[in-house]
């Protein structure tokens, strides 16, 4: 069998290598070259689609096992289920549009290098990290994964860059030294052995109350701050306003998922006890972050920091969702995670166009576009509309799926949370009625219309989530045995 | 009536090797006359013993591997086992490594030893040295000494060799940290403080040692366990004997309190010196303290872990805390050692047979690092307005902006001391998880917690220089203030040490599978 998933990290690693090596004489190639590697990965990743045995997307496919560090019971064991094989579509469908959206942004080669070279490094940690089954590559990953990200944000974008990337860096590093713990815990007062990482080892197994709830927090502090959950979200709207918007569409359209999906994969199977325990404290938290993300991004000014409140908005829903246990709910926010990510991500691309224009993220100074760019203001309501769950369009379906599942078992959470998405109108059309219509600022001049490139990056997502708004079917088959897979780990424990 | 001792030439090959090599390097001194000749044969010189040395204790390893622990070196002196044979390669690797940075030199021609070590600083016999391009080559007989002691002392299973075996290697410390080129005065008082509490430290030892042999009538390692096992009630002279003894090591080890040598020598030996002192001494020390307490004093743990894990915690807290505010690398690096030491208690505070594999390998890992870092700090130098390259810039300042100078460069620092720190991919985090175990296998949680809260508050200063050099922009007015050498040599013990350094963190298996088959003593447990 082709070892699909470690060719699919491995590979953009060596494009990584490529385009840092070019000669100098090849260097003006090197956006085509790292377009050419992400368009292989994604080719391969489409072959592995076709591949995936869809009657049997509860369990793991395309498993590879190899042992890595037996003395520490960790393996370099990869394998998808229906859920991440669609978390890796995601990022391969994702990572190639950047690239083609900060296509004009580097003048200088070298420059380009280093950022496509991150780009494609990062890229590599995303698909481990959804691929792998093993707790300890799983949090390798996560960590490493840092990296880049740090690099990514503090050497490319605005003038407080630097703070921002400090700031991630020390949130990140926190959550991920206390799920540390968690992990180095997890060998000890777990089965130990040569396999003790493997999460089918791991699931079902009895640490005792104590250990298992203690656990369950060190992993969950680490998730909820990648989330970003509301109170330990702040680190995502300084980062949002000075990264690339190229660099913050694939934090929070790809790597922030991997939060709410370490949640449900490892949260929920290896520490369910605890996971109901807690569930009632992080749905009140879910349902802040879904209000209080909601009303900051209405009293935002910059649009970037607008568009990463709505993310922790929108996350606040998926993490009601997983901690309601319905199988409806769960799913929802499986399907929700892929959405958001169509969503938010062509959000932050279209949003960093408007900016790459005008050179500045503030709506005020904006007015009256709809005139003068007809396409590109069209294209900005249909992603705007996708943002605020217009039916339709995908994340309709998931928004809906979470809270009508979720509503037999937290009926006020769930009615709050809805006021969330009245919010969502508000915040989405007030943007648009102040940058596109009314009188033409006068200051602004000419503005380009969007060219072949842009609608490129723009309209294959916006088509996806066409597709999906009227054929939703297509990604839940992916994801309702997986998640019925973790429900029914989860019940079995509250039954005993 | 004297009787002439049988010694086993074979089993010892190793340390007579080494010990050959710097009697030949002394000869090498009187004979060859220019300097800079001599330099390239003791470079050499050094090499041949140290690899030749390296190849015998492979041979012994194969021998020794499959069916037994190892041999009897010396009947009660000295034993070659499979535990100390990991250490002597290890020893060795450090040593061939440190005798390149050595020999390196910077591109103005400047070696970082003084020419004449007995003239005093500023004085017209140093003026008329330099001026005459003499060179100090005795450091490389030196440190085949130093090496050739510290392999006998990590095999001595008796008081008496272990302490003849500490003087062997520490005599040529003394003088190797007075060496340094510039910034002498600091350099002759580092030396003496490291000398005067050196020498106190082995009076304590040979007290404690003195103690002991009152108490059990003998010396050897094995004959004290017979008397302490003997008699469990009567330690009146033990317990303060082994207090002693293990105060002594601690001293090299550089637990607090014991450590206030260590700043100040590791900042003013000549910086190559300083790489070799931190990874090699710090390696003897943890090995002659495991085989004491290992093989003589484990009956005694319950009247001695209390001591072990006082001093781990305090060392761990003392170094973490105190170089979080340091603003000079060698120092910041000393007390990062420091911490480094607890961090090495840890690992036997509950005297588990886990820390016999896990320690050698985190000193290793340690010590790798720890090669490369100094190894760098070497290649980082001051430039005057006038363009001549001058001392190595180790203020934490300078270093800004260093990863747009030389991105390779600050990328293997930064490899360095993620690994120090232990994240994972590193070997750091390897040799930590590997320490933490052992120590949790016998009980030791709480002293993990601690490890754990160390690491987390240490990875703020190594952090703190990554972002220094990666992501501050050099002040405009010291743009040109700092220059990146880059000798030959240092750039093979650079790559080399990244890439053992990324090497035991990605795919450490079968590394701690050698270290597990070294996990065993021939004498003892």
């Amino acid at each position: 069998m082709f070892p699909f998933l470690t060719v699919l990290v491995l590979l953009p690693l060596v494009g990584a290598v490529v385009v840092r090596a070019l000669p100098e004489g090849a260097r003006g190639r090197v956006r085509e070259i790292a377009l050419g590697f992400t368009a292989v990965e994604a080719l391969l990743g489409l072959v592995m689609l076709t591949q995936f045995d869809l009657a049997d997307a509860g369990t793991q496919q395309f498993t590879e096992t190899y042992a890595w560090i037996p003395q520490i019971g960790t393996s370099w064991a990869l394998g998808v289920n229906g859920f991440g094989l669609s978390l890796i579509v995601l990022s391969l469908i994702l990572t190639p549009l950047v690239i083609l959206a900060e296509w004009r942004k580097d003048k200088d080669p070298a420059r380009a290098a280093r950022y496509l070279a991150l780009i494609l490094v990062l890229q590599a940690f995303m698909v481990g990290i959804f691929a792998a089954r093993d707790v300890f590559l799983f949090y390798v990953m996560f960590e490493a994964m840092l990296i880049p990200l740090y690099f990514l944000i503090g050497g490319f974008g605005g003038e407080q860059r630097r703070y921002a990337a400090v700031k991630f860096l020390l949130y990140s590093l926190v959550g991920g030294l206390i799920m540390l713990v968690g992990v180095v815990a997890l060998y000890f007062v777990g089965p130990g052995g040569e396999q003790a990482y493997l999460i089918d080892n791991l699931t079902g197994y009895d640490f005792g109350t104590t250990a298992e709830r203690l656990m369950f927090l060190a992993f969950f502090l680490a998730f909820a701050i990648k989330a970003p959950m509301v109170p330990v979200h702040t680190w995502l709207p300084t980062v949002a306003e000075t990264a690339r918007p190229g660099t913050t569409a694939l934090l929070v359209a790809v790597l922030d998922k991997i939060g709410t999906f370490g949640m449900i994969t490892l949260g929920l199977a290896l520490f369910p006890e605890a996971s109901k325990w807690a569930a009632p404290v992080i749905i009140v938290l879910a349902v802040i972050s879904v209000i209080y993300g909601a009303i900051a991004a209405i009293g935002q000014t910059d649009m970037l920091r607008l568009v990463s409140f709505t993310s922790v908005s929108h996350f606040g829903i998926m993490v009601l969702g997983i901690y309601a246990f319905q199988q409806t709910s769960v799913e929802g926010a499986a399907l929700y995670m892929f959405n958001h990510g169509l969503s938010t991500g062509a959000l932050f691309l279209v949003v960093g166009f408007l900016i790459e224009r005008k050179g500045t993220p503030y709506v005020g100074e904006y007015g009256g576009l709809q005139k003068a760019v007809p396409v590109f203001a069209g294209t900005f309501l249909i992603i705007g509309l996708s943002a605020l769950a217009l039916p339709g369009l995908s994340p309709f379906v998931s928004e809906i799926m979470v809270l009508v599942g979720a509503f037999g078992v937290a009926k006020i959470a769930v009615i709050v949370s809805a006021l969330g998405v009245v919010l969502a109108a508000l915040y989405v059309l007030l943007t648009y009625q102040k940058v596109f219509t009314g009188p033409p600022n006068a200051k602004l001049g000419k503005t380009r219309e969007l060219g072949l490139r842009e609608r490129l990056v723009l309209w294959p997502l916006i088509a996806l989530m066409l597709v999906l708004g009227f054929f939703p079917s297509l990604a839940i088959d992916y994801l309702r045995e997986p998640t019925a897979a973790v429900l029914t780990t989860v019940n079995a424990e509250v039954s005993e | 009536m004297f009787t002439a001792p049988e010694i086993s030439y074979v089993a010892f090959a190793p340390m007579i090797v080494v010990l050959l090599g710097g009697a030949a390097g002394v000869l090498v001194e009187a004979f060859v006359r220019t300097p800079a000749t001599r330099r390239t044969v003791q470079l050499v010189l050094a090499l041949v013993a140290i690899l030749g040395a390296l190849g015998t204790v492979i041979i012994q390893w194969a021998m020794y591997a499959p069916d037994s622990a190892g041999v009897v070196g010396q009947t009660g002196y000295f034993v070659m086992d499979r535990q100390a044979l990991a250490w002597h390669s290890m020893i060795l690797v450090f040593g061939a490594l440190s005798a390149l940075l050595f020999a390196a030199r910077t591109r103005a021609g400047e070696e970082a030893f003084t020419p004449l070590g007995s003239a005093a600083p500023g004085s017209p016999e140093e003026a008329e040295a330099h001026r005459r391009g003499l060179e100090v080559t005795e450091v490389f007989p030196l440190l085949l000494f130093a090496i050739g002691g510290m392999m006998a002392f990590v095999s001595a299973t008796d008081l008496l060799a272990l302490f003849v075996a500490l003087e062997v290697f520490s005599l040529p410390l003394y003088l190797m940290v007075a060496l340094a080129r510039r910034k002498r005065l600091l350099s002759e008082e580092g030396a003496l403080k490291y000398f005067l509490l050196g020498a106190f430290s082995s009076a304590v030892y040979l007290f404690g040692a003195a103690l002991l042999y009152g108490a059990t009538a003998s010396t050897g390692y094995a004959d004290i366990l017979t008397v302490v096992l003997a008699s469990p009630g009567d330690l009146t002279l033990i317990i303060p004997g082994a207090v002693l003894v293990l105060v002594g090591l601690l001293f090299k080890l550089g637990a607090v309190p014991f450590h206030t040598w260590s700043p100040d020598a590791y900042q003013a030996a000549p910086t190559p010196v300083t790489a070799f002192m931190a990874a090699a001494t710090k390696a003897a020390a943890a090995a002659a303290l495991l085989r004491i307490v290992y093989v003589a004093l484990y009956p005694l743990e319950w009247e001695l872990s209390w001591m072990i894990w006082t001093i781990a915690i305090l060392t761990m807290a003392v170094g973490t805390i105190v170089a979080l505010v340091q603003t000079d690398i060698k120092r910041m690096l000393a007390y990062s050692s420091v911490a480094h030491a607890g961090f090495i208690l840890v690992a036997f505070a509950g005297f588990s047979a886990e820390a016999l594999s896990a320690v050698p390998f985190y000193l290793l890992t340690y010590g790798i690092a720890t090669i490369g870092a100094f190894a760098i700090i070497t290649q980082v130098r001051e430039k005057a307005d006038d363009g001549t390259v001058g001392g190595e810039a180790t203020r934490l300042g300078q270093w800004a902006g260093l990863g747009r100078r030389d991105p390779l460069l600050a990328g293997a620092m930064g490899l360095f001391l993620l690994s120090f720190a232990g994240i994972p991919l590193t070997a750091g985090f390897i040799g930590k998880f590997q320490v933490f175990a052992a120590a949790i296998d016998e009980g030791g949680w709480p002293l993990v917690v601690v490890a754990v809260l160390a690491s987390a508050a240490a990875a703020f200063f190594y952090v703190r220089l990554i972002v220094l050099m990666f992501l501050t922009d050099v002040p405009e007015d010291q743009a040109g203030a700092v220059e990146v050498d880059y000798h030959p040599y240092t750039r093979v013990v650079v790559w080399v040490t990244a890439a053992a350094t990324l090497l035991l963190g990605v795919l450490p298996a079968g590394a701690l599978a050698l270290a597990g088959d070294a996990g065993v003593l021939l004498l003892g447990l």
